[in-house]
Parts: C-alpha cells; structure tokens; sequence
C-alpha cells in the first residue's frame, strides 16, 4: 500500500476518513470503563457499549463463523428476502386439500417430538383431534391410540404451515392459504377457534369438538367463499397498520381482526348460506379479537421461509415450541432444528390460575418475532403490558433491545413511538451468542395439564443453549 | 473468629478495573478483613482460593463472585453492601430515563449510536478482534488497548482497516492522541506541529513528555501497536498513519517511536517515508541506535530547538559512585521504557536478563528469578493475563520491589513511573511507601540500597511532574524524567559496570 493508492481509494478527500482534522473525535468504547472516564473528563462525547462476554464455550465457533466471508452478503440477502416476501391471503380449503394431509396424521406445533415426551396441552390437542376426526370414539380410547402409535405425527412447519400454542392440525380442518407472490410460496394456518377452552389450548371437550364441527361445516366454507369472491386480501397492509394502532401482532391483534373483518364482510354476507350461518360466522369472528393472528402468522412464516435456506447466512428462520422444547432453525443451517428444554413464562394469569398451572412455552406463534413483530414490536403496543405483565418502560426497552440482535429494521412494519423506527428483523445467533440477548416474545399460557385450556399470558425467552449449537453448525458448515 | 461469605452471581459482568476498584473499596470497609469482587476466571479462583475463598464449582468466567471476610456477620454485611453501592454506581451512570433507548451492547452499535470517528477497545484480547472487525466495518478508526491478540488476527484486522481506510491502533496500544483527544493512557501535552507514530506505549509517552519539556507540542500521536514493526505484521498501520500525517496541515514533521523493529521492516519503512514529503526521524531502539532521549535531542536540534537541561532530583546520602556491589534489578511497567533501559545497561553491564530479553537465551523462566542483572516488563502480555496493566493493578511489582529489597544480590533498583489520563491518581504515594519500605528492608540487612525512579509525566498531568517526583524524592529515591538520564544514574551505583 502506498499514499497514491491510498489517495486513489478515497477519492483525494483527507486519508482515514478524515480522522486527523475532525475538530473533537467522538469516541465509542468497549471494555474498560476506566478509559471512558478519562475521556469524560477532557469533555470528549464517548458512547459507552455495555460489553459483555459472549456465551460460554462459544470462541471457537464464534472466530469460524465471523471467519466465513460468505456471512455478510448471506444475512444481506436472507433479509432483503424477508421484508420483500408478500402475503396475501388468497384461498381457505381443507388441510387433506391445502397439504395433502393424509388421514391419521396430525401436524403439531414446534419442533418434532414422540407422544412420550409431550406436554399436556400438546397431548390434549391431540386426543381432541382424533375425536374430531372421528377416529376414536371417546378421550380414553383416543390416548390409547395415539399412545399405541397408531398416528403419524408431524411439526406444521415441515408442511410451510404454522399452529398457534399446540398448533395441531388434522385433514378435515380448514386452514388460511396465504401466498408470496415474489418468492412463488404458499403457507397455511388453521382457523382461530377463539379464546378459553379451545383445542390449541389443549382443551378436548364436547364443546371443543363441537365448535370444530361447527367451523368445518359452516365457518369454513363460508371463508372460503368470501376469500374467493373479493380476495385476494394484502395481510402484510393490515400488519403494517395494525402496529400503528396498538397492536404487536403476536398477543394483541384486536385492530388487525377488525380490518380483517372489514375485508372479509362484504363476501362472508353475500356468501352462498343461510342468513343465520351467516350470522353466526359473522358474531363468531367479531367476537374474537385474535381473529387475525391465524392469518398474521403465515404471513410471517412465508417472510422467513423466503430468508430461509442462504448458505452462510446466520439468521434465524424459525422459532417454535411444542411445551416441551424449544427449537429454532437458521437459514444457513438447512432443516436442522437446534432445541432446548422450553421455558414457562412469566406474566399475568386468568382467574384463580397461577404459576404452578403454567405449562412450559407452546406454539408456533414465536413466527411472529422471528419475523420481527410480535415481542418485539411491543413498544408499538404499551397497553399489552396489562395483558402479559411487566410495565411501559419495559415495553419500550424490550423492542429497543431486540435492534442488538436483529440484523435490519423492517421497511413496513413500523412503531411510532420510536420515530417511526422500523421493528428490529432479522434475529442473528451470531449477535444473539456475542451479548447473550435472548430473543424477547410474547405468549399465551397453556394449562399444564391436558384439557384447561388458556391459564394465562406472559413473556419467555427461548433457551439459550440453543443459539451456541446453530452457531457450532453454522462453523461446521464454513468451507474449508 | 471471623465470618466469611462467598457468593457467585450468574451473567453480571464487570470490568476487570472496575473490579479492582471495587475490591478495594469493600477491602477499606470498617470489619472486612479481606475482600474480593471479581469475575471467576481461573487466575481468579485460583486468588480467591489463596485468599481463604471457596468458589462453588461451576462458576465461569461469566459469574461474578463477591467474597468478604469480615470480624463478624455485620461486618460481612457492611462489605457486600459497600459492594453492591460500588457496583450499582458503575452501572447507573448507563441507564437512561423514560424510552431512553438501553446502552449498546457491542463496540460496533456504539460505534453506530454516536457516529462515532473512534472506538476504544479494552475487552479481554480474546474476544477483541470481532468488536474491532465490526468496529472497522462500522466505519470507525479503531483504537485496541486489548493485549493478548494473535498475530493473524491482528494482520486480519490492519488490512480490513486499510480497505475501509481506517486506522488500527493496536493491539495492545496503550496510548494515542487524536486532535487532542487523550485515549487510554497518555499524558497532557501542548499541541504543536510534530506527528508521531508509535509502535510503543510508555515509549510514545516519554517522547511526547521530554518533548513537552523542551517547550515543543504534538499534532497528533497514532499509536500502531507494538508490533507493527515486526516482519509478521509488516508495518502495516504505520505506513497508513505516516501518510495520513504527511496529508495533515497541522504536523510539519514525523517521529516514529518503537519497541526494536525488525531490520528489514524498518529498512522499508525508511524508503517508504522518504517520499511523503516531510521529514520523518526515527526513535526506534536497538543496539548501536540511539535511546528515546538522544533521539528526541537530535530531534530538537535537527528542528532548531534548544535541548534544555532534563528534569531531575538526585537523592542525597545515596552510594558514592562505582561503590555498589551486587546487581541491577530493573522493575518496569512500560514495556519501551525497560527495552530503552537494557540497551542502555547493557552497554555498560553486559549481558541483562530479561522477560523481553534483547537475544533469546536471556529470557527468564517462568519465576522471574536471577542473580545477575535483570530487567523485567511487568505490563508484558504474558503477565497481564486475566489481570490488570501495571499501571493500574501495581500489585506484582510492589511485591517483586519488596523481594529485592531482602535479597543481597539486588544493588540498585530501577523503577519506572508512569503518570497522565488513565493512569493511577496517585501512584505516587503507594510506591514511595514501598519505596522507603524496600530501603529500610535493606538497612536493617546491612546494604544501603539506592531507587532511581524514571517518572514519564508533563506538570500538566493529573498527577503533576513535580508534586509526583518530590513525593517520591522524600522517599529517598533520585527521580529523572529522562529514562536515559535514570538509567545511567542507576549504573552509576555499580562496580561491575564499564
């Protein structure tokens, strides 16, 4: 190197940026906090990082990875891929349609799990399933058969689907058919069943079954009619406005399912059914303010599915948990699921419920803050702290937190609060292994055992352990 | 019988200063006894350990343990809450108000939330090289008080800088100056045209404060790192820094201060600065160059300058010159200082011993022992880790100035004492306690023991030129800001010497 190539890489303006006639260098600090001190004291501006090691047993790895020259177009890539990818509800069919879900076999929340080792919920959701299908005749036998090994069981995600808390999904269910026309993908979700005692809740009761029956021969159909009539619908308009509305998108979406049912009205009431089905269908998705979290969470898993499958990048694609353990998956790392024992939130319970009833993190729900709204939009949402605990401040630093470990600000998704800023997308193992930032989100509480349904709202983490072993897998997968 | 209390808090980080710090603090309180609040790393359990502490198994180098042994439970009491109110201190002055965002967790989101020109880096060397790579890709100059990072690393780094046009100082940088802007340790100078770019901490110091004395100011001081020089890294920031000098209005002429540089490197070097168009002198040691303070004086008159008299303070009562039996014992924390020193003696001694020997088969073992003539480097890497530089935890060295004190084999002791921003506020009186310390040690075995202090510092420091060497002068030790000056002094002490 020499002072005609140096002067040549900067186009003749002052050599190292210009360092040496800033009139008073402003100077970032890491470590020590001595030397901030000093620097305070010649009045000079420093801006302190409040470094800390990165998680244990992670330098090895972490010196591969930051090594892998691939890594910063990678991320650049599954990002811009992320906040580009559409969705627009454009179907609503049956899941043997939708996916080709064969008879006895049931998908499931999170990563994937043998009957044994699930938690009540998980397991009530299935015995609740097998009844809807008609394939067994009460709950005893239903555990029986599924005990025996007579089912197929099987995540949503390994079918592009996702399933809020237990997530189960039989053939006869009608699912939300979203697509991503910039990356040609198609992702489904179930129907909202509403709150209390529900299937994803674990709850298996006759009025569970019932309303199943009731959204599979009614509601479902008469969705399926509207979408077809007057959609497509644009889902990530609604999310865009909805976070400008009080909404987080993952534990309150009361603005979000009221936009969704503007749109969906004018074709739900012209729809070919009775004025009372009608009517019915209607009160029923009015009445459920999380109506729309079944449709903003394909469209958060068709935002990561494109992001995913990058080589060397080191974004999250997916977090999920089936109550028994919590699994994420990263783009570059292909369909390898990386787990950890599930944590039990923290928060605010429903009636005489307490924490003793909590069973530990369910759902696919966590798609929302992979995507980056969710937890971590909950600054655009300060009234959700009445609902899942902590206080205002604790909002506004939780998604202020999460820009440390996120790889770029959402172009759409955006929280006035905060200028407008864009919600932190993009979750990094790498940043998250470098400060032990664990990703923040939302949830609600299933009861431990099977069959309670909804005890409670709250806040989780996923485990650590499962960021340091993405990250040996991403070193493993460097080139030589 | 005294009550003691060890516990272990998961993922509460601190600094390692901050954790002297607040060590001496609980150790002060009234009833503790002995008291330690660091992180439990291995050299740390290990002192824990020899402090009487248990650590429970399983703590890492992430956990932070508070021990405290005090007379009786209130004592205890007492001491973890001075703990915890030093702790909380620290840790205050980063939380903000109402949706103030958290404090940034990596150098380079600092870097990003205050544009940042410059980030200073002093995190344990292993994990130096990611926050300077992201620094560098932020943008940002980079400043590395981190020691202990490999080579490779380091060359990583300097050509990552070089495409970004930034600059690397580091590692292992202990002192830069940036339009005035004093980072880690450095000392208060006056502005003047002369550049400098050093391949030296404590080196770069004495220069820029013999140079403050002469009445002469400095533009600018890039640090390199101390081994910029070396063929491994091949000069790499210094060519970056030396142009980048050339092309600032405010600097007229260069000095380059190092630790001895390889041939070849240096040789390069020499050519590539004869065509910036500017004057570039040399203050890089070796044997048959000249010592910093020749250097500076070729400098000064080479600039028209008058070389004034050095500051000193000879002690009274001290050995008659060429009466001393027994060895030089040289005890530094500047690495440069101790180099500059051993070229110095061993023209007049010989061969010197040395934890940064001049050749090879001088090294010391691991004990650092000799009878012979010895200087040892107490900031160098290899007794720094897990530990704090010398200049701000001096522990080993009043340990090692105690030894010497009681053993027949020490003829005089040569010290250095470094003063400016970062450094200790006082370091002054502690080493002139040791100092009157060691000599009564040796009185009462029959020697008479004379202390040379080498003082690196301008009377604008903190500390105070002055003020710091009178302290030390009543001590009975002879003080010199010249570390040439210092070293002969010592020399003159010793029959052995030529």
């Amino acid at each position: 190197m020499t002072a005609s190539t140096s002067t040549a890489a900067n186009g003749g303006a002052a050599p190292l940026r210009g360092l040496l006639s800033a009139e008073s260098p402003t100077v970032a600090t890491a470590g020590v906090g001595l030397f901030a001190d000093a620097l305070r004291g010649q009045a000079v501006t420093v801006v302190e990082a409040d470094w800390q090691p990165p998680m244990p047993g992670t330098e090895g790895d972490l010196a591969r990875v930051l090594a892998d020259t691939r890594r910063a177009e990678a991320n650049a890539t599954a990002y811009a891929r992320m906040v580009a990818a559409g969705a627009e509800l454009c179907d609503v069919k049956q899941a043997k349609d939708a996916l080709g879900l064969e008879r006895g076999t049931f998908l499931h929340a999170g990563p994937p799990i043998e009957w044994e080792r699930m938690s009540g919920p998980l397991k009530g959701a299935l015995i609740g399933a097998v009844l809807f299908e008609g394939l067994a005749d009460n709950a005893e036998e239903a555990e029986k058969a599924l005990a025996a090994g007579q089912f197929a069981f099987e995540p949503c995600h390994h079918r592009d689907a996702v399933g809020p808390m237990a997530g189960v999904v039989s053939p006869s269910m009608w699912m939300y058919g979203l697509r991503d026309e910039v990356h040609d993908a198609w992702s489904w979700c179930s129907l909202n069943e509403g709150l209390g005692k529900v299937l994803r809740y674990g709850a298996y009761g006759p009025e569970v079954v019932d309303r199943l029956h009731w959204m599979t021969d009614v509601l479902g159909p008469i969705l399926q009619r509207s979408v077809r009539a007057t959609g497509p619908f644009d889902i990530r308009s609604i999310l865009a406005q909805m976070l400008q509305m009080g909404d987080e998108g993952h534990n309150r979406n009361r603005a979000g399912s009221l936009m969704l049912l503007r749109e969906l009205l004018p074709g739900m009431i012209t729809a070919k059914a009775s004025s009372d089905d009608i009517a019915q269908a209607v009160r029923f998705s009015g009445a459920n303010e999380h109506f729309f979290l079944n449709l903003g969470m394909p469209a958060c898993k068709l935002a990561t599915m494109a992001a995913h499958g990058v080589p060397g990048s080191s974004l999250v694609t997916t977090m999920a948990r089936n109550g028994t353990d919590f699994g994420i998956r990263v783009s570059g790392t292909g369909d390898a699921w990386f787990t950890g024992p599930a944590n039990t939130p923290q928060g605010l319970f429903l009636g005489d419920y307490g924490p003793d009833d909590a069973n530990p993190d369910i759902g696919d729900s966590a798609i929302t803050e992979t995507a980056g709204i969710g937890g971590f939009a909950m600054a655009a949402a300060p009234a959700i702290v009445k609902f899942v605990g902590g206080d205002v401040p604790f909002a506004l630093r939780a998604t202020q937190t999460m820009y440390e470990i996120t790889f770029g600000e959402h172009p759409m998704y955006q929280v006035p609060i905060l200028d407008f800023r864009g919600t932190p997308t993009g979750i990094d193992v790498v940043s998250v292994v470098r400060t032990g930032i664990l990703p923040q989100i939302n949830t609600g509480m299933a009861g431990r055992v099977a069959g309670t349904g909804q005890v409670g709202a709250g806040l989780v983490t996923p485990p650590a352990e499962c960021f340091p072993a993405a990250l040996a897998a991403l070193g493993r997968a460097v080139p030589a | 019988m005294s009550v003691t209390h060890v516990d272990v808090r998961r993922g509460a980080y601190h600094d390692s200063v901050t954790l002297l710090q607040v060590s001496r603090t609980v150790a002060d309180v009234d009833g503790v006894e002995a008291a330690q609040v660091a992180m439990a790393t291995e050299l740390n359990v290990e002192v824990l350990g020899s402090m009487g502490f248990d650590v429970p198994e399983g703590a890492g180098a992430n956990d932070l343990v508070v021990a405290v042994r005090a007379a009786d439970d209130a004592g205890v009491a007492a001491g973890i809450a001075a703990a915890e109110s030093a702790l909380a201190a620290r840790s205050a002055t980063q939380s903000g108000g109402f949706g103030d965002a958290p404090a940034p967790r990596t150098t380079a989101a600092a870097v990003r939330a205050g544009d940042a020109d410059i980030a200073l880096i002093s995190v344990p060397g292993r994990f130096a090289a990611a926050e300077a790579l992201d620094a560098i890709a932020t943008g940002a100059s980079v400043m590395l008080f981190s020691d202990n990072v490999p080579v490779e690393d380091e060359v990583r780094l300097k050509d990552a800088a070089a495409a970004a046009d930034v600059l690397v100082m580091g590692p292992d940088c202990g002192t830069a100056v940036v339009s005035g802007v004093a980072l880690g340790f450095a000392n208060v100078v006056g502005a003047g045209p002369i550049g400098m770019v050093a391949a030296s901490g404590t080196g770069a110091q004495q220069v820029m404060c013999l140079l403050d004395a002469a009445g002469v100011g400095i533009s600018h001081c890039l640090g390199v790192g101390g081994r910029d020089l070396k063929n491994a890294v091949g000069a790499r920031s210094t060519r970056q820094a030396l142009a980048a000098l050339a092309a600032d209005p405010s600097t007229t002429s260069v000095v380059v201060v190092s630790k001895p540089p390889d041939e070849e490197v240096l040789t390069d070097l020499e050519a590539y600065a004869g065509g910036l168009g500017l004057p570039v002198r040399w203050a890089t040691l070796g044997a048959g160059r000249p010592d910093l303070t020749s250097a500076v004086e070729a400098l000064l008159e080479a600039e028209g300058h008058e070389v004034p008299q050095w500051p000193a303070w000879v002690a009274d009562g001290d050995p008659a010159a060429g009466s001393v039996e027994g060895s030089l014992r040289g005890l530094f924390c500047g690495g440069t200082l101790a180099d500059d020193s051993m070229l110095l003696a061993a023209d007049a001694l010989g061969d010197i011993r040395s934890n940064i020997p001049l050749r090879d088969d001088l090294a010391l073992g691991a004990d650092l022992r000799d009878d012979g003539h010895l200087v040892i480097d107490f900031g160098d890497d290899g007794l720094t880790q897990g530990r704090a530089h010398p200049m701000i935890d001096p522990t080993l060295r009043m340990e090692r100035i105690a030894a010497e004190a009681s053993d027949p084999t020490c003829g005089v002791l040569l010290l250095d004492l470094v003063l400016g921003h970062g450094a200790h506020q006082d370091p002054a009186g502690e080493l002139a306690d040791a100092i009157r310390e060691a000599k009564h040690t040796a009185r009462d075995g029959g020697r008479h023991l004379p202390v040379v202090v080498s003082v690196t510092g301008t009377e604008s420091d903190p500390q105070g030129l002055t003020r710091t060497a009178e302290t030390l002068a009543a001590a009975g030790a002879s003080v010199f800001l010249s570390n040439r000056d210092a070293t002969r002094h010592a020399l003159s002490f010793l029959g052995s010497a030529r």
